[in-house]
């Protein structure tokens, strides 16, 4: 089966939302963790809470359109990767939960134990979920343990590797059968601990682009000026790994070399005090860092680690033609829309926080004490 | 008729796989019912705090601000939850229905899609600038951000109510024979999976739900008040200038929503008649073919011959289906022949002896409990009207009281609604519909996933979900119990770019 052209658009499309997933929610996660790594006082919590509180669901959304693109435009991905990662999406999505309530019922009880609960929460589950999403993504990468067959009693029955293609029917369909542990490698683990390492850096460059002049935002620069030098070794050596040991395709040095480039600049602005620069390139980074990723897996969904006949290809995967179409459509007309009202939400508050203008009384009721009125 | 399964796995009913199955519909039941009891109180109130929003624009009145204030916050409090709970229910289909997923995907991933596109990013957004924009925006602009994001949340209720209503009665699809997949029909047949009958009743049915629950929350909030506000500051004037205005709001809400969710409930009902005759059959509690069927209030579900007790309005039950008391036209079909008639039809498919009943004492009971708690709504709105009828105000805690007993009602209504429509579905995940496309949910469970597997992720989430409703129980409680301090400051707006942002931390 070749792939047609829509395919081949869905499939940039779906990864021009993992761009925009894992380079928004990236700062958003870094910041998470800094919460009880970076900030020493409620204040310094504060502002980096005022300064991701308006944006944070938005680009969460980013993921909630990628499964649903997924979804939608190649329904067999979707199905064989939610069902056969099954006990990794459910500390994502556990993680994720704990998440939207830290930030959104933080500000709701004045008390400073309720808020060191939650932020403990919120920074404890954005470390782990930061991990996760490189060793999902690295798993991509390397290929999981993906097989034709079914199951019959349970037990699973795969086809022979050199009768895929004139078996896969509605009987034998791709399913990963390693399980959880099978997604964790040295090379995935690798990729975990370096997406932990480019958030870290991604939010300490987020905190020092939008906080002003201060202890608070130097701190955040000199984190940024550290941990980046961290990541974008992990990101060579795994890349290097990805690049001379998994990809499809050998043009993917192309990508790769851009994201060097992309992350080298981001490290060489942030060493000159250029905050704004550093975190546009290292934004760019992220989002050249799925682009390489894409071109690793291509032409499939799903890499089969045990015989490349197993791999889950595009075509294979693909919703029908009218499908893709009527997504097209909806993608063409609403994508520009949406990017323009949230590139408005960041302009109505560009301003940057000034730690100093924090208020003392922190926002909230307490939770015992019910106001008094005092026209009793 | 189609002689190839869909999507057969060639599993048979082991106990094994059997057990993966029941837990993946624990979970898919449990996750459901607490992600939709956030869900119509925020698509709900979202409109009702941006009307009182716009009443503060219109009137300059600081006092509706702190009324939006007040009502905003509990807005924020359910609605975070709301999402939360709500990526679970993305993600399910392809965690523990992936051979669902692969069966309707080309079809049922669209509108997920387009939910996302063109309702979650509006919701998110402009509830960011919402809750953060004030002080920054315009009067006007920060108003339009509260309006968009309840346009966000009705547009989410659409594309999802269109992707359920699939389930219940496919249209715009038909199935590919070399795949045994779904299939849309060109590009024609999306408008149809968007725009049906089914479709377009449930997003009736269920918006008008969705605005019954809340407006039932702000009123009941409000005459609680009423008394409260009396008995703590001395005076009638919060109750009189506070309360007494929005519990007018809530209880407009409730009446017209209760009057359009019983019609459309009547409608929908006789709908169901037609697409799903067994469900039909076993909410209605129809056990003998026949005319002229009486209404049964109560019966015993395990023995169908025991005791039964109806209502004593000769046919009404015919009437609900059919709109006729008496005569050839109110002849109700029994489960049992309505089984038999399914069992010849899919013999080539699924064999003689597949049971096409739903559990009878669920979608009997769960249809009462709805419907009965609809009807007690309607009435206790016009009750809530007449307590502060003329220039009256609703002085009695014991009458707060009874009112804060109310809250949970519509939400019960609301759960037992979608029990009745999803088990009452059973044993279809896709029932059949045009061009015969339908499956079995024995059929659409992932076999890939162990029944350990389900067990631990049942098991976290029940934990995670009670652990969380506590504390979003507690935050509502505590928020209801503050009320609104009449004398706190009100946001000035100002648009200028030098104007305090609103620390919302």
């Amino acid at each position: 089966m070749d792939l047609s052209f829509i395919q081949l658009l869905w499939f940039i499309l779906i990864g021009v939302l993992w761009m925009g997933y894992i380079a928004l929610e990236g700062f958003g996660f870094g910041v998470g963790i800094l919460l009880k790594g970076l900030a020493r006082n409620e204040k310094e919590r504060r502002a980096s809470l005022n300064a991701i509180g308006p944006h944070w669901d938005g680009n969460e959304v980013w993921l909630i359109t990628a499964g649903g693109a997924t979804f939608a435009a190649f329904p067999e991905w979707y199905a064989t990767m939610f069902s056969g990662m099954y006990l990794a999406l459910v500390v994502i999505l556990v993680c994720l939960i704990f998440r939207i309530c830290a930030l959104e019922w933080r500000k709701m009880i004045n008390s400073p134990r309720w808020r060191n609960t939650w932020d403990w929460i919120n920074a404890t589950v954005c470390f782990v979920v930061s991990i996760l999403w490189g060793v999902a993504f690295s798993n991509f990468v390397q290929g999981m343990k993906i097989e034709v067959g079914h199951y019959e009693d349970g037990v699973f029955q795969a086809v022979p590797a050199d009768q895929v293609n004139t078996s896969l029917d509605a009987v034998d369909k791709h399913f990963l059968t390693g399980g959880f542990f099978s997604l964790l490698t040295p090379f995935t683990i690798l990729g975990g601990v370096m997406m932990l390492a480019l958030f870290i850096s991604h939010g300490a460059l987020f905190i020092s682009i939008k906080t002003a002049t201060g202890d608070f935002h130097n701190r955040a620069q000199a984190l940024a000026k550290k941990s980046m030098g961290v990541a974008i070794i992990l990101v060579v050596v795994w890349a290097l790994w990805a690049q001379l040991s998994y990809t499809n395709n050998a043009i993917s040095w192309l990508p790769l070399g851009l994201t060097a480039v992309a992350f080298v600049a981001a490290w060489i602005f942030i060493q000159n005090g250029s905050e704004v620069k550093a975190f546009v390139a290292h934004f760019v980074g992220l989002a050249l860092a799925v682009v390489f990723i894409w071109f690793t897996i291509f032409p499939d969904a799903m890499k089969s680690s045990i015989d490349p006949a197993y791999s889950l290809t595009l075509a294979q995967a693909s919703a029908t033609a009218p499908t893709q179409t009527i997504m097209t459509i909806a993608a063409v007309v609403f994508v520009p829309i949406i990017l323009g009202y949230t590139i408005w939400a960041y302009k109505v508050f560009a301003r940057r926080i000034n730690v100093d203008d924090i208020p003392e009384e922190a926002s909230g009721i307490d939770y015992k004490q019910i106001r008094t009125f005092d026209n009793v | 008729m189609r002689t190839i399964v869909p999507n057969f796995t060639g599993r048979p009913k082991g106990a094994h796989v059997l057990d993966a199955l029941d837990l993946a519909r624990w979970q898919f039941g449990i996750t459901t019912v607490y992600h939709f009891l956030q869900v119509p109180l925020t698509i709900g109130l979202a409109t009702l705090v941006a009307i009182m929003q716009t009443k503060t624009r219109k009137t300059g009145d600081p006092k509706w601000q702190r009324v939006t204030d007040f009502f905003g916050k509990i807005l924020i409090i359910n609605f975070a939850l709301g999402v939360a709970t709500g990526i679970v229910q993305e993600f399910q289909f392809g965690m523990n229905w992936s051979e669902y997923s692969r069966f309707v995907g080309d079809i049922f991933g669209a509108p997920l899609a387009f939910e996302a596109l063109l309702a979650f990013f509006l919701e998110s957004t402009f509830l960011g600038l919402w809750i953060f924009g004030k002080g920054r925006l315009s009067p006007k602009v920060h108003n339009l951000t509260i309006w968009l994001f309840a346009a966000g949340t009705a547009i989410s209720a659409f594309f999802i109510l269109a992707a359920n209503a699939f389930m219940q009665y496919p249209k715009g699809a038909s199935v590919n024979p070399d795949t045994g997949r779904a299939e849309l029909d060109g590009m024609g047949g999306f408008l149809k999976v968007l725009f049906n009958e089914t479709s377009l009743f449930q997003f009736v049915h269920t918006m008008s739900a969705a605005f019954l629950v809340a407006g039932t929350v702000v009123a009941a909030i409000s005459i609680w008040w009423m008394a409260r506000s009396i008995r703590i500051t001395g005076d009638e004037k919060e109750a009189r200038g506070y309360w007494k205005p929005v519990a007018k709001i809530g209880l407009t809400s409730m009446l017209i929503s209760s009057i359009v969710v019983i019609g459309s409930g009547h409608f929908m009902g006789q709908h169901i008649g037609d697409i799903q005759p067994a469900k039909a059959a076993a909410m209605m509690g129809t056990m003998e073919s026949g005319e002229s069927h009486n209404l049964t209030l109560i019966m015993d579900t395990r023995d169908t011959d025991g005791f039964q007790l109806d209502v004593p309005i000769p046919g009404l039950e015919s009437f609900m289906a059919t709109n006729h008391f008496a005569g050839e036209e109110s002849f109700l079909p029994s489960l049992d022949d309505v089984n038999a008639e399914l069992q010849e039809k899919y013999a080539d498919v699924y064999g003689p002896d597949q049971d096409y009943r739903p559990n009878l004492t669920v979608a009997f009971y769960s249809f009462r409990i709805m419907m009965g708690l609809g009807f007690l709504m309607l009435g206790v709105s016009l009750l809530g009207f007449w307590l502060i009828r003329g220039d009256k105000i609703s002085r009695s805690e014991g009458w707060g009281k009874f009112w804060l007993w109310m809250i949970p009602m519509p939400f019960i209504a609301s759960s037992f609604g979608w029990i009745l429509q999803e088990m009452g579905r059973q044993p279809w995940v896709v029932v059949p519909g045009e061009n015969n496309v339908f499956l079995l949910t024995d059929f659409g469970v992932s076999s890939s996933v162990s029944a350990a597997s389900v067990l631990t992720s049942m098991l976290v989430f029940t934990l995670l979900y009670t652990g969380l409703g506590v504390v979003w129980i507690a935050l509502l409680r505590r928020y209801a119990l503050e009320g609104i301090n009449t004398k706190s400051k009100v946001v000035e707006y100002d648009s200028t770019t030098e104007a305090q942002p609103n620390f919302v931390y």
